[in-house]
């Protein structure tokens, strides 16, 4: 196996048969390239479905208002529901137990500016647990806090994008942008995995939007995180009950199926898992099966390789080549062709992924494609051990041949 | 192999001596092919002894059967079987390949003998870059170059003009007058008239076994 005249003679066959050699090679380069490559997308896919789905905190709940649909009680039916502050305080009181943090979310926009440069952008007056929601981070400064929401400051936290088309190098810390004719003071700066355009957001105090929008206590949309250790059925127990609640108090039928909208994390949570795994069985599918019409290819050609070289070696061995010798020159040639084109198509298929990069994430879906190297190597190696396989059988069955049989073909 | 057994050989007893140039002859199917694989270890024997410088050429598994051939016996063959991807030079080196006698010395040796055959300067050439007397030659000296006690070729001069199997013929004459064991396989009688010793086979047995007085080649 090391000695040197093998491989040189090994080098030499290679060499001198560049068609046979290029086939082989190819057969595996492609073989791998092509598992990467699809690997990789498949990966991608999932990234992207991580991304859009993991982007808000999983143990989340979302109430919003709508219109009745029945009389009840004395009013009438489509009937515009509205919570006003104070409900907020009664549902934290009330289910402690399950909640961790409650924060409403008034949407609206406005054009923001700052000394000469300004553009609209995505209003959301929240809470200080707002953050815990949306997974926000803080790059600068700090958060909306309580102080802010109890005296209705005009303070704002801005996204990172904001922060870029405003602002620039500048910092942006301490400086005050106008807004709503008013100026508002900049407190921090944060970024989103969810993408641009969460970074593309303002966030103030919803107190402040109440009082520069209204002047009222009215809120359409109310956020709350629920207690992780409750667990998905203590979730789905806690949606049931805060529905009930909320109907009550603001008399809705409580056949009603409109009115008061709950969607919350846990439910969808079911879902996403099922999409997740009957995506993770196509990425797998599709990697097995490139990889076995890489292993029927590299098979075939190492029978067809061997039997064009019967001759060859019945020659050999009339003059003095062992069996073992035969079998060994094959094998190792074979381990040889399939390693170097193995690792060419390896380094290929990872070259194309991040070739791609994200250009395919807008029309098709695909973020970072990429394949983890164990999984990488692991086909490879795959590829090489069924070529060497599937040389082996014929080769053993070309070094058992009498040589005189192998040579008289002609 | 088969369900069904042949009998190609039915009883053949001779002696070949050191230095003598024997010609096989016969019609196809006659066994002298058979014969000459048997005593080239190409081809098993069912029944029967076969004893080679001494040494009993029996329970033959295939490494030890690639050994004695490597270390005993040369072959020549009628449609030359040189490899094809591989220059003169390096298919005369082949056999010390197998031998494990190192590049260097191989490649001196391989040259010596292809000198010998009158081709040191078609060294580097590729068979099919050489004519049908010249490959036989190149065979000629890989059958040599490992010194075997004896060269065995079959219808050697099958695929070659006269003019170029006598020629070649002068060669193994040559290598014959330096003391070296050959036997021919032939269906020609002017091959066989170039001989020291003529044996005709027919369905299987020695109908004729005499000494010749060797014509010269050339």
């Amino acid at each position: 196996m090391f000695s040197r005249d093998r491989w040189l003679e090994i080098f030499d066959t290679i060499k001198k048969n560049k068609l046979r050699t290029f086939l082989s090679g190819f057969t595996v380069a492609l073989g791998i390239l092509i598992f990467v490559v699809l690997f990789g997308f498949g990966n991608g896919l999932d990234n992207t479905f991580d991304k859009y789905f993991k982007d808000d905190a999983l143990n989340t709940m979302w109430i919003n208002t709508g219109r009745t649909s029945k009389p009840y009680m004395g009013y009438k039916a489509n009937r515009q529901i509205e919570f006003d502050n104070d409900d907020l305080e009664d549902i934290s009181s009330r289910f402690a137990f399950y909640i961790d943090g409650i924060t409403p979310r008034i949407s609206s926009s406005g054009n923001i500016g700052y000394k000469l440069k300004s553009n609209n952008y995505s209003v959301r007056g929240v809470a200080p647990s707002h953050q815990k929601n949306e997974m926000t981070i803080m790059m600068q400064g700090r958060y909306i806090n309580g102080l802010d929401v109890d005296n209705k400051e005009r303070n704002v936290v801005i996204g990172r994008l904001v922060k870029q088309d405003l602002f620039g190098d500048e910092n942006a810390l301490g400086k005050f942008v106008s807004g709503e004719g008013r100026s508002w003071k900049v407190i921090g700066v944060f970024q989103d995995d969810g993408g641009d355009n969460e970074e593309r957001m303002v966030y103030v105090p919803y107190t402040t939007l109440q009082l520069i929008q209204k002047n009222t206590d009215k809120l359409r949309q109310i956020i709350i995180s629920y207690k992780p250790e409750i667990g998905y059925g203590g979730a789905v127990a806690f949606e049931d009950k805060i529905k009930k609640y909320l109907k009550q108090k603001k008399f809705i039928d409580p056949r009603d199926p409109r009115g008061i909208f709950i969607r919350s994390a846990a439910s969808d949570l079911k879902e996403n898992d099922q999409f997740k795994s009957a995506l993770s069985s196509i990425i797998l599918f599709v990697g097995i099966g490139t990889l076995l019409a890489g292993v029927i290819g590299i098979s075939n050609i190492m029978v067809f390789v061997v039997k064009e070289r019967t001759k060859e070696l019945g020659i050999r061995k009339a003059i003095g080549a062992t069996p073992s010798s035969i079998i060994g020159m094959i094998i190792q040639e074979a381990i040889f062709i399939t390693t170097i084109s193995g690792y060419v198509g390896l380094l290929v298929g990872i070259g194309i992924l991040k070739l791609i990069g994200n250009t395919l994430e807008a029309d098709y879906y695909i973020t970072d494609p990429y394949v983890d190297l164990n999984t990488a190597i692991l086909a490879t190696f795959l590829l090489i051990g069924f070529g060497v396989f599937a040389g082996y059988i014929p080769a053993k069955r070309a070094a058992r041949i009498k040589p005189i049989e192998a040579i008289r073909d002609n | 192999m088969g369900s069904n057994s042949l009998h190609v050989l039915k009883g053949i007893n001779f002696t070949v001596k050191e230095g003598e140039l024997v010609a096989i002859m016969g019609s196809s199917g006659s066994g002298k092919s058979t014969l000459l694989n048997i005593l080239g270890m190409l081809d098993l024997l069912d029944k029967g002894t076969y004893d080679l410088d001494g040494v009993p050429i029996k329970d033959l598994d295939e490494t030890k059967a690639a050994n004695y051939r490597n270390k005993f016996l040369g072959f020549v063959f009628q449609s030359f079987n040189l490899i094809n991807y591989k220059t003169a030079l390096e298919n005369v080196t082949l056999p010390l390949y197998y031998q494990g006698v190192n590049r260097k010395e191989r490649e001196t040796t391989a040259l010596e003998y292809l000198n010998q055959v009158g081709l040191k300067e078609w060294a580097t050439h590729l068979p099919s870059e050489l004519s049908g007397g010249q490959k036989q030659r190149v065979a000629i000296a890989r059958a040599m170059v490992t010194q075997p006690k004896v060269l065995l070729a079959d219808e050697l001069t099958g695929a070659l003009d006269s003019k170029t199997s006598k020629e070649v013929m002068a060669l193994i004459q040559e290598i014959n007058k330096s003391g070296k064991t050959i036997l021919i396989v032939t269906h020609e009688e002017d091959i066989a008239k170039m001989c020291s010793r003529i044996v005709r086979l027919k369905d299987g047995i020695i109908m004729e076994d005499k000494k010749n007085k060797m014509v010269k080649a050339i």
